[in-house]
């Protein structure tokens, strides 16, 4: 702490304008974030004690029904396990995948830096972009599976059928993220220490003993940071959903976020759809806040 | 084993000859397993770009090879139509707003917590960064309803300022980080010479605070870039849309057109492919880094 010159009494600055000069700074990003980040929240917690249709303001006080209808809702409980599947999918996918392509890739191989670009690259299009390609290529009639019989069907019209449809799209959002994962397990992979695998291989030590008493619990910070990503990039699913099936066939995609459009927004039940905000805010809040305490104990 | 540096591949012959013929066919099968990643990644991509330049009937029998003839008009056409460059003025003009409000609002407010020492700082700090926590989802419906009393539904700047509210709370942090470690000299040098805070903060610290300034602007510009829900909610007219909201009505309109649809997505994802080519060594760690500390 650079005390001498942090203070409020830095050479040539007195003492009274300290506080002027902390609004001057302050004052435009407090104003910009409270007013268009904050404030909203809090309204939602407020509008979601109203039946409102957005007009006027809101009058009719209904108390916790809005979220005993959201609770009562099957198609909310529908959404839910989705996301859960969502997550569940992407754990199990993403976060090996990317950690054993991190190791392959952190040895002396040759066009190292070329496929670490290959593999970040669906990271920066947009959802709805990688939506759209797979929905174009997993379209029945002129997609890549045209024609092809899978699974005993006649054509693979993988969006439509509600068995596939969410698998389908839990694998784009595998192949969009992986890439980013695996960054960050490269980057974790760096800061471990070399001179333990070489001890280690003194003492006689495998590939796959390398892996499992060093990388792994050396990795497990970051195993447990892309494992948060993961949870919250799935909780929050919804440009995907939109590209490639708007949540159907018969809600079999429907996630949280596309709930609170479909039955929130676009009908303008405002208190209603405030509910399901405030709903999906405690459920994004538990879960981290769960999984922050489960991985802290490995990390 | 030495420590597995990207920038030392070129070495990567000599050091995998020493051991002997076991570890070339591990190197072997290890850049087979990648390549085959690659192409997973590559081939969606490519199939997409080559799809433009296809008929619809050559794209239904013929989804992942080469156009038997290459049809040029399906990008002409695009090309060709105000409208796609509307879309990506509009997607220019907000991405770039957001990011310059971003960086100065939120270098501004991390130069204050972190080089002035005032009742409340912690607290405030911990209010900014609470941010991290808000889901979008749940501020949609109000801020809808705050942008219309406004009277800002409709227009850029109604979706510019809550999307730099949104980026907030990771660009103080990171600033915050950045200002921390620059060298105390700095400071003493510029205060015994009479520097103000504002001079100090505007002709000293922004100008040493380019990486940072680098990372804040990749991660906010790619997210306004890609935004959809939330112009989707605020935006109604067709001559305001960014491109995401136009590639979803393209989409729409054109239906089961896929060659149409294939050449629209590719001028779409253009722009940020070249952005990320460009720079990719900034972009992935400016990514990556954001999400980490923050």
């Amino acid at each position: 702490m650079k005390t001498a010159v942090t203070g409020p009494l830095s050479p040539g600055i007195p003492q009274r304008s300290t506080l002027a000069l902390v609004t001057l700074f302050l004052c435009p990003g407090l104003l910009i974030y409270t007013v268009f980040m904050v404030w909203p929240v809090a309204q939602a917690a407020m509008f979601s004690f109203f039946d409102w249709n957005g007009f006027g303001w809101p009058a009719d006080f209904t108390g916790l029904r809005n979220f005993v209808s959201v609770l009562n809702d099957p198609l909310f409980w529908k959404a839910f396990g989705n996301n859960l599947y969502l997550i569940v999918f992407m754990m199990a996918t993403v976060v090996p995948v990317a950690l054993g392509l991190s190791v392959v890739i952190a040895r002396r191989i040759p066009f190292a830096i070329t496929f670490r670009l290959i593999f970040f690259l669906p990271y920066v299009l947009a959802d709805l972009t990688a939506g759209l390609i797979w929905r174009y290529l997993l379209d029945g009639d002129y997609g890549m599976l045209s024609g092809v019989s899978l699974f005993g069907l006649d054509e693979a019209y993988v969006l439509a059928n509600p068995q596939l449809a969410l698998t389908a799209v839990a694998v784009v959002m595998v192949w969009k993220s992986f890439g980013f994962h695996l960054i960050l397990f490269v980057a974790g992979l760096q800061q471990i220490d070399h001179s333990l695998y070489e001890a280690a291989e003194i003492d006689g030590a495998g590939p796959f003993q390398k892996l499992t008493r060093i990388t792994i619990p050396l990795l497990a910070p970051t195993i447990a940071l892309s494992g948060f990503f993961v949870v919250i990039s799935s909780i929050q699913a919804f440009d995907m959903i939109m590209a490639m099936t708007t949540g159907g066939p018969s809600r079999s995609t429907s996630t949280m976020v596309h709930y609170l459009y479909a039955d929130g927004i676009a009908s303008m039940r405002i208190g209603f759809g405030s509910a399901i905000g405030v709903v999906i805010f405690f459920i994004t809040l538990a879960f981290s806040a769960t999984y922050r305490k489960l991985s802290g104990r490995y990390a | 084993m030495p420590k597995g540096n990207p920038s030392t591949v070129r070495d990567s012959a000599a050091a995998g000859r020493a051991p002997g013929r076991r570890v070339d066919v591990g190197r072997v099968l290890v850049c087979a397993v990648l390549s085959v990643f690659a192409l997973v990644v590559l081939v969606p991509l490519v199939a997409t770009v080559l799809g433009g330049f296809k008929t619809l009937g050559d794209l239904r029998v013929n989804p992942l090879g080469l156009p038997s003839t290459w049809v040029w008009s399906n990008y002409g056409d695009i090309l060709l139509s105000a409208d796609y460059w509307v879309m990506l003025r509009n997607s220019l003009v907000v991405a770039f707003l957001a990011v310059v409000f971003t960086i100065l609002v939120a270098s501004m407010a991390a130069f204050a917590f972190s080089q002035l020492r005032f009742f409340g700082s912690k607290f405030l700090l911990g209010y900014v960064v609470m941010g991290l926590m808000f889901p979008t989802a749940t501020a949609i419906l109000p801020l809808f309803i705050l942008i219309r009393d406004l009277g800002l539904m409709d227009s850029h700047i109604g979706l510019v300022l809550p999307k730099v509210a949104g980026g907030i709370s990771v660009a103080v942090v990171l600033f915050a980080n950045y200002f921390r470690n620059l060298p105390g000299e700095l400071f003493d040098a510029a205060f015994v010479d009479g520097c103000g805070y504002f001079r100090f903060y505007w002709e000293i610290v922004l100008p040493l605070s380019g990486p940072i300034i680098a990372t804040v602007a990749i991660i906010n510009f790619v997210a306004s870039w890609n935004t959809y829900f939330l112009p989707m909610v605020l935006l109604s007219t067709p001559e305001l849309f960014t491109w995401p909201l136009g590639l979803m009505d393209y989409t729409d309109e054109r239906g089961s057109d896929w060659q149409m649809i294939c050449a629209f997505v590719t001028l779409t994802m253009l722009p940020m492919i070249v952005v990320f080519l460009a720079a990719q060594r900034h972009v992935i760690s400016g990514l990556t880094s954001g999400a980490v500390k923050s």
